[in-house]
């Protein structure tokens, strides 16, 4: 399951999605928003998805981490709207029978998420300005 | 001419001043619709930079525009 969430994301849900008594192991990914972004202060952040073609192109990367690193379950949960420093932005979790593909596979996922999938960042600063990250030579706004 | 309903996210949505728009346009494929709204409205993304996707999925530039199709082009991503 990979969806998009203009809500907080709820970990005890997201947890019930992976159980599986076949697993014995579990690993979670959580990427927060973190004060400093290339030097500068970070006082919020902004994402927005084009959120059909992001769930499509999600579910293509847990299915792709399926087949190669062989693992039992994977949920992403990857938040949109507006989120202040320390707020989780996207979760990511994955059960396997073993470790170490529950590791690679969540990795996996991050990874090819950041990558692939139409989401976009806007950093507000301290200093008043934004900037949508990863658009180099954006002009001031 | 046809209809083809365009819609921006991030930088391309604010330098569009809209979020969704419907156009007619003579253009024969995604480039050709960008390069077009690009002029009209001065989007400071070149192409290169950009993703198309036509109702909901990735589509190459040359792909050809139907009547009624949803085109999006895609500013780089940073999700995560």
């Amino acid at each position: 399951m990979f969806k998009i969430s203009a809500e907080p994301i709820h970990l005890e849900a997201l947890g019930r999605a992976l159980h599986d008594v076949a697993a014995g192991a579990c690993a979670t990914f959580e990427g927060r928003v973190r004060i400093k972004n290339d030097g500068r202060t970070v006082q919020s952040l902004e994402y927005e998805a084009f959120a059909p073609l992001a769930e499509k192109e999600g579910a293509r990367i847990l299915e792709e981490a399926a087949a190669r690193f062989g693992i039992l379950k994977a949920v992403c949960v990857h938040r949109t709207g507006r989120l202040a420093l320390g707020d989780l932005a996207v979760w990511v979790g994955v059960t396997s029978e073993h470790r170490g593909a529950a590791f690679d596979a969540c990795r996996y996922i991050i990874d090819q998420t950041k990558l692939r999938v139409p989401i976009w960042k806007r950093e507000h600063y301290a200093d008043g300005t934004t900037v949508w990250v990863g658009v180099a030579g954006t002009p001031p706004v | 001419m046809k209809t083809i309903r365009v819609q921006y996210f991030a930088l391309l949505r604010e330098e569009r001043g809209l979020a969704e728009e419907t156009v007619a346009t003579a253009a024969a494929t995604a480039a050709e619709l960008y390069d077009e709204l690009r002029v009209r409205h001065g989007f400071t993304l070149p192409r290169e930079r950009l993703r198309a996707a036509v109702n909901e999925e990735f589509a190459p530039w040359t792909a050809g525009l139907k009547e009624g199709d949803a085109l999006v082009f895609l500013p780089p991503v940073a999700g995560g």
